[in-house]
């Protein structure tokens, strides 16, 4: 008697295609590395290095090998002009060195982290949702809904991102969100995860209403109709079930856009608010100091690059994992 | 106030001080040096400036840029100017287009002068009394953004500030061709007339000079140099005046270079790299904080430190909570932490510890610190020692404010950042649930000033245009400064207390008749608004600039910083 082999779901099978991708485990465990550092912030900042990360302290002093040194130090010059931030110590304390603030580096930037990587997780989340009910809604019902949908994302995709991120976010910044009875702080990460979601809606809604409008005429679609099975469940069990692979994919890269768009805005001020850190504002605390202390603004800058590097495999691998067509050429 | 146009933090205006110039020749910056042996005479040559932006116009009496009145210093003159020598001898104003500086008539309502003779524009025409005149008419008839605060004390100046287009100011100057005599009648005194005289929108113009701002195109002046070439994005050229002649060199010294040339459009730190290389002979904006180490150990002989009468506060608005509490606004003032402040300007050798409304080296200044470690207002120390945190806490929780929310509103530019997350951090410490908001230098003054947008502690900075003060504490904490709803109200602390009032209008009237007595008047007044501490004064800074090394005879006076046209090129 043989064993009848167990079916397996096209989830189950994409994820057996994930493991036997080397590049995509490789960028899955960076990632999960770079999250659970930042998780780890408040240990690190707290119980190792035992530093306040978002208090000003550059008139204190910490020890290095005993001896107290002062966290700002004078330049050796004779007209003493200037002071510079303490370098890498090597210690767990002040391990990066302080930024202009006096500010613990290595902690800032687990913060920091944490900042970020929420910031571009859930507007990545957020915009996939919002193009979901767009690219859906345009792509199913078409006629009028597709051409107001269809519309108002060409106008949103007429504006280069960054501009369009940049308008509103000084608008929310210096005002703060006000709806209805509802205020939203200028310092909520809130703001810059809803701007960011926004901007990136055209950009994920397109694919989806192709998708769709392609799944539209497919026949189990025109089965459904003709058995009289309502609109809403046709969407929910027949539409978003196919696209719902296109959404997988699109995640990291747009988790990577949206860490792109973070670190602009947190750069240009209108992101994250001081004295919370994200990556991005921790280079624009380093950009004064690029002379002197460049390792303030060089450490984000790499974690950045790394995180979209690991996201970006991350996105093939899935997409490849995914694809039914490349999956079919594979076992060929 | 005159508004620089880098995005350093210099604050907004520029002060004129007085009995104060420094002259540095090639001896490596220390600070405050007076050298009072002028360089050797080294005339000809192309000085070659480098600046971020250009000032925008150039018309004298609309221009309001620091850059534009250092540049246009030897185009243009006024009446009266600060002097351009240092020593005992240098006094407040001297007399420039005038042959003396006359004393006050009638209670200080009328004033007579006699204009030089023999002295020419740079087109070519002789400099009369009817030019004079008409330049104080024009400076109403442009919108001169000084003409309401500092020349409305004249006869007519009312109905010209009402209707420019017609202005004549009937019975406030009369002129006489054959004598080349000016008198000018005020309605009412104005201890500060003399100083408004000397200030640059009060600048002589050929009377035919249009009634409209120049924009790039510069009127003649009579000054060593004229401006020959302008475009704003790219550079400005100044040749010499062929008609000048030196008529006095204590006002207005002929100058060395052949020529002045300024580029646009390098940021600080490449003008920094351009100067060391030799490329420029002279950067307008500051070392940046970053290049200061290295070019304070690699050329130290080629960098001026020099003070100037600019500090920065943050400003306490005594008509919102917290800080319609008294013991609030002295818990802030104890609880700061100066020396920190010191640190975000690059140290002692640049920046100077301040607690007191009245900055170092100003009129009327005596030193007083009411709030540091082991003082109070009724026995303030000579200078700030440490904060007091302990003292802050306990004012704060008799206060029962603790917990409240307060919104510190900063500009976005350069050092202001690291001081607000400073003064964000003590808030925290006295346990206030305190957030910053950043907005451009450019939106935030006007904004901290509008009663309508509640701004409850506001960062800025503060320098005059002339050193007084009267420019310091009645502009900045008088009830006349004080316009609700609109972006025009300079007290941004909204005080007004009417015995502060009375000891303000009291130093000011004493002015024309007894100076000294006045200035101990205003030290009473620094002394007694720092008990109220509308304010929490921060930090005074010196300018920390880079000249080539090819440049030698850098005068600095405390009125117009470096005089350009006495640079002389080796």
């Amino acid at each position: 008697m043989t064993a009848k082999p167990l079916s397996v779901g096209p989830w189950q099978q994409a994820w057996r295609a994930l493991l036997r991708n080397p590049s995509a485990l490789v960028a899955l465990a960076v990632l999960a590395f770079m999250v659970l550092a930042s998780l780890l912030a408040p240990v690190y900042a707290h119980h190792i290095a035992k530093v306040d990360p978002f208090t000003s302290n550059v008139a204190g002093s910490i020890l290095v090998n005993g001896q107290a040194v002062d966290i700002m130090q004078p330049n050796d010059n004779p007209l003493h002009l200037g002071l510079s931030p303490i370098g890498p110590t090597g210690h767990a304390a002040y391990l990066l060195g302080a930024d202009s603030q006096g500010r613990d580096v290595a902690a800032r930037l687990l913060y920091g982290g944490r900042n970020s990587l929420l910031i571009s997780a859930s507007a990545a989340v957020i915009c996939l949702v919002l193009a979901a009910i767009a690219g859906i809604a345009a792509g199913f019902f078409g006629g009028l809904v597709d051409s107001i949908l269809s519309r108002m994302m060409d106008i949103m995709w007429a504006v280069p991102v960054y501009l369009f991120a940049i308008s509103l976010s000084i608008v929310t910044v210096s005002q703060g969100l006000h709806i209805g009875p509802f205020v939203i702080e200028a310092d909520n990460l809130l703001i810059p995860i809803v701007i960011i979601a926004l901007v990136y809606v055209p950009y994920a809604a397109r694919p989806i209403r192709g998708r769709v409008l392609a799944l539209r005429q497919a026949e189990f679609v025109t089965a459904s109709r003709c058995l009289g099975v309502p609109q809403w469940r046709i969407v929910l069990y027949d539409i978003l079930p196919n696209v719902m692979t296109t959404l997988v994919v699109m995640g990291p890269l747009l988790m990577a856009l949206a860490l792109l768009a973070e670190s602009a805005l947190s750069f240009l001020s209108i992101g994250v608010q001081a004295p919370a850190a994200s990556w991005g504002t921790i280079i624009q605390d380093g950009e004064g100091l690029i002379y002197t202390r460049p390792m303030v603004a060089i450490a984000p800058g790499l974690a950045i690059v790394i995180v979209v590097l690991a996201l970006n495999i991350l996105g093939d691998g899935l997409r490849d994992a995914l694809d039914v067509r490349d999956a079919a050429r594979r076992s060929s | 106030m005159l508004f620089f146009s880098n995005n350093t933090s210099r604050a907004c205006a520029l002060p004129y001080l007085v009995a104060f110039c420094l002259v540095i020749g090639s001896a490596p910056a220390q600070a405050e040096t007076s050298v009072s042996v002028p360089a050797s005479a080294h005339m000809g040559g192309a000085l070659r400036l480098t600046g971020q932006s250009s000032g925008g116009t150039l018309d004298p009496q609309v221009a309001y840029m620091a850059l534009t009145k250092q540049l246009e210093l030897p185009v243009y003159d006024t009446l009266l100017s600060y002097p351009k020598f240092s020593g005992a001898g240098a006094v407040p104003v001297v007399a420039n287009l005038v042959e003396a500086i006359p004393l006050p008539e009638d209670g200080g309502l009328t004033y007579r002068f006699t204009l030089r003779q023999g002295i020419h524009f740079s087109n070519g025409q002789v400099l009369g009394v009817d030019d004079v005149a008409a330049s104080f008419r024009r400076l109403f008839k442009v919108g001169s953004p000084t003409a309401g605060p500092y020349y409305s004390h004249i006869i007519g100046a009312e109905a010209c500030l009402k209707k420019p287009e017609t202005c004549t100011l009937d019975g406030g100057i009369e002129t006489n061709a054959a004598t080349r005599s000016i008198v000018f009648h005020l309605s009412t005194p104005d201890p500060e007339f003399l100083a408004h005289l000397a200030w640059v929108h009060s600048t002589i113009l050929p009377a035919d000079t249009p009634a409209h701002d120049m924009g790039n195109t510069a009127p003649p002046g009579t000054g060593p140099y004229r401006i020959t070439g302008y475009d704003p994005t790219r550079y400005i050229l100044l040749e010499r005046n062929p008609y000048f002649q030196e008529w006095s060199h204590a006002t207005q010294p002929a100058g060395y270079p052949d020529t002045l040339h300024m580029t646009f459009g390098l940021d600080q730190e490449a003008e920094v790299t351009a100067v060391e290389n030799g490329q420029f002979d002279w950067m307008y904006e500051d070392v940046p904080l970053d290049r200061l180490g290295e070019v304070g150990s690699r050329y130290p002989q080629q960098v001026q430190i020099y003070t100037q009468l600019l500090y920065y506060y943050a400003a306490l608005n005594t008509t919102l909570p917290p800080f319609n509490s008294l013991k609030v606004r002295q818990a802030l003032n104890y609880a700061v932490n100066r020396h920190a402040m010191v640190i975000y300007h690059g140290g002692p050798a640049i920046a100077l510890p301040l607690c007191q409304l009245l900055p170092k080296g100003s009129p009327g200044y005596e030193p007083s610190c009411a709030y540091t470690k082991g003082a109070s207002p009724e026995h303030p120390a000579d200078q700030w020692r440490a904060p007091d945190l302990a003292k802050a806490r306990q004012l704060v929780q008799e206060s029962g404010t603790a917990g409240q929310k307060i919104t510190l509103v900063a500009p976005l530019d350069g050092r202001y950042g690291a001081m607000a997350l400073e003064l964000r951090s003590t808030l925290a410490q006295l346990g206030y649930d305190a957030t910053v908001r950043s907005m451009t230098q450019a939106v935030q003054f006007p904004y901290i000033q509008n009663s309508d947008n509640h701004v409850q502690l506001a960062l800025t900075g503060w320098q005059a245009d002339y050193p007084s003060a009267d420019s310091f504490l009645h502009t900045l904490y008088s009830c006349d400064s004080i316009h609700p709803h609109s972006d025009n109200s300079l007290n941004v602390s909204a005080f007004c207390q009417q015995d502060i009032e009375q000891l303000m209008h009291q130093a000011t009237t004493r002015a024309i008749t007894d100076p000294a007595g006045s200035l101990q008047l205003w030290a009473g007044v620094d002394r007694a608004l720092m008990a109220q501490a509308p304010s929490v004064p921060l930090v005074q800074i010196r300018r920390v600039t880079l000249l080539s090394k090819r440049v030698r005879n850098v005068i600095v006076t405390l009125n117009d910083e470096i005089l350009l046209s006495q640079l002389q090129i080796q």
